[in-house]
């Protein structure tokens, strides 16, 4: 089965820093893939090359099949994002942002996909309000709106729930495993939240200094390693990757 | 380019208008008012001139073209601006959107602001002022050809300083028309400029629309040639515009430029 994202030997250099250092991974149809990492460590530097806005210093990105340096267009119209860094201009109204992005999308029947999105996502009172007056939980569920506008092949979530009551993200997670599960979808999910990481991804890459220390299924993992939790996991790694001769002493 | 792709940057547009009347203020409140004083200006000069020197074509016809111009690239750089105000690059560029369809986008948004201003702009001068673009016969046609398209390069220009420079550098934009002004001869003729100033001038292709413009205000013919030249070099200028913004959103793209935009670390 071809992947839909086959991402290798991906580095990116700012200067003399290594922010992604000969990254490779795939994401298959269906499958949830949890990219996580301590802050700074190149989750947000990779989702970005992968999406297109930052090109590597060496590497190459494939959505499915479709190479991001040589078909550019054709490779992002097979994606979309969420990111809570990235909300969509709160100067339009809700059923104004999906319009424009999902004819940028070129999405066929629209109007009908935004119903859909609407109701998928609770929008329907909001449908007519600007997004920048809506509450950032709101907000939130307006950027998942767009990033489902195209039925993408591969959804790049970027902290997706991360200004979300618990209630409502754990509705938006089950949602996007149905996504996978049902429409066939790869997803690259970043999150800091090692719960919901271990609840919805069937695999986990832990990056650190811009390499992938551990990859594999979460619960697998954890058995591995010994680790009470894949957050302890996620804590021990962490502290090993950054002081490695503190974490040797104790 | 893709159709859908580029008529969702004007319909983008067309929404913050709608929603939004101070945005739809400025294209029309500033342009009458430069009419209004310069439309005063002329008749009193033109009093003081007598009645056998036209100032209202010559003049007031100048402000007139000039302001059409700065609307023209008003219209694109605003339209760029909405995306650095809302922080949206992320969103736009993440997307299968080709810097055509954005480009062709703002350009499209342009001409629609522009024709506003425009519109107003003549109704005033024509109404109150008694300046009639018949006075320049068939020449009128190149002479908006050629504003209109240094007006759309100099507004991707403008954006493409304003993508490599950071958000702040918006304010470099808005005095260009300004700064261009005084080299394009728009009130005078090029032969009042010292050398330098001239060669300058010679380079910029709305010099050759208002050097044309009191040709004919002086009943001569608008000199083919050189409006010809002035038609061929705002098209080598538009091309040299999208080809330095397409360097510049290279660059930002190498650079990560765009995925950190709104942190403004513009260098």
């Amino acid at each position: 089965m071809q992947p839909v994202l086959a991402v290798t030997g991906l580095c990116k250099t700012f200067g003399a820093t290594r922010a992604v250092d000969d990254v490779s991974f795939e994401v298959k149809p269906g499958e949830i893939v949890g990219l996580v990492g301590p802050n700074g460590a190149g989750k947000t530097t990779t989702i970005s090359m992968v999406m297109g806005v930052l090109a590597p210093t060496a590497g190459d990105v494939s959505i499915d099949g479709c190479d991001i340096g040589r078909r550019r267009s054709q490779a992002l119209a097979q994606t979309n994002f969420a990111a809570a860094y990235a909300p969509l201009p709160g100067n339009l109204t809700v059923e104004q942002n999906l319009r424009v992005f999902g004819m940028i999308y070129g999405v066929r029947d629209l109007t009908a996909r935004i119903d859909e999105l609407v109701g998928e996502y609770d929008l329907a009172p909001f449908r007519k309000t600007k997004t920048g007056v809506l509450s950032s939980g709101e907000q939130t569920r307006v950027t998942l709106a767009k990033a489902m506008l195209n039925r993408p092949k591969l959804l790049l979530l970027d902290e997706p729930t991360a200004s979300i009551d618990p209630a409502t993200a754990r509705r938006i997670r089950r949602h996007i495993v149905d996504v996978a599960e049902k429409a066939g979808a790869g997803v690259l999910w970043t999150s800091h939240n090692m719960y919901e990481v271990a609840e919805v991804c069937d695999r986990v890459l832990f990056l650190s200094r811009g390499r992938i220390l551990l990859s594999g299924d979460p619960a697998q993992l954890v058995a591995e390693h010994r680790a009470s939790s894949l957050e302890d996991l996620f804590v021990t790694v962490a502290n090993e990757a950054l002081n490695p001769e503190a974490a040797a002493a104790s | 380019m893709r159709a859908s792709a580029t008529a969702a940057i004007v319909l983008r547009q067309l929404y913050l208008l709608r929603g939004s009347p101070t945005r739809l203020l400025p294209m029309v409140a500033w342009v009458a008012i430069d009419i209004v004083l310069w439309g005063f200006i002329t008749r009193y000069l033109g009093a003081l001139a007598g009645p056998r020197v036209n100032l209202v074509a010559s003049i007031l016809g100048a402000v007139l073209l000039w302001d059409f111009l700065g609307r023209v690239m008003q219209g694109v750089t605003t339209a760029f601006f909405e995306d650095v105000w809302s922080r949206n690059f992320l969103n736009i560029f993440a997307t299968p959107l080709t810097i055509a369809d954005y480009l062709g986008g703002l350009v499209l948004t342009g001409v629609g602001t522009s024709l506003m201003g425009l519109i107003v702009m003549l109704t005033l001068a024509t109404s109150v002022f008694g300046l009639s673009f018949f006075a320049y016969g068939a020449a009128i046609a190149p002479f908006l050809m050629v504003l209109f398209v240094t007006g759309i390069s100099l507004g991707v220009l403008g954006a493409a300083i304003v993508l490599r420079l950071g958000p702040a550098s918006e304010w470099l934009i808005w005095p260009i028309p300004s700064l261009l002004s005084p080299f394009a001869g728009v009130f005078y003729p090029l032969a009042v400029l010292p050398g330098w100033m001239q060669a300058i001038g010679r380079a910029l292709p709305p010099s050759y629309v208002f050097e044309s413009m009191r040709a004919i205000v002086k009943g001569h013919a608008a000199p083919a040639g050189s409006m010809a030249f002035a038609v061929g070099l705002s098209l080598i200028y538009l091309l040299l515009a999208c080809w330095v913004f397409a360097r510049v959103y290279r660059f930002a793209i190498r650079t990560g430029l765009i995925a950190r935009y709104s942190a403004e670390t513009a260098n």
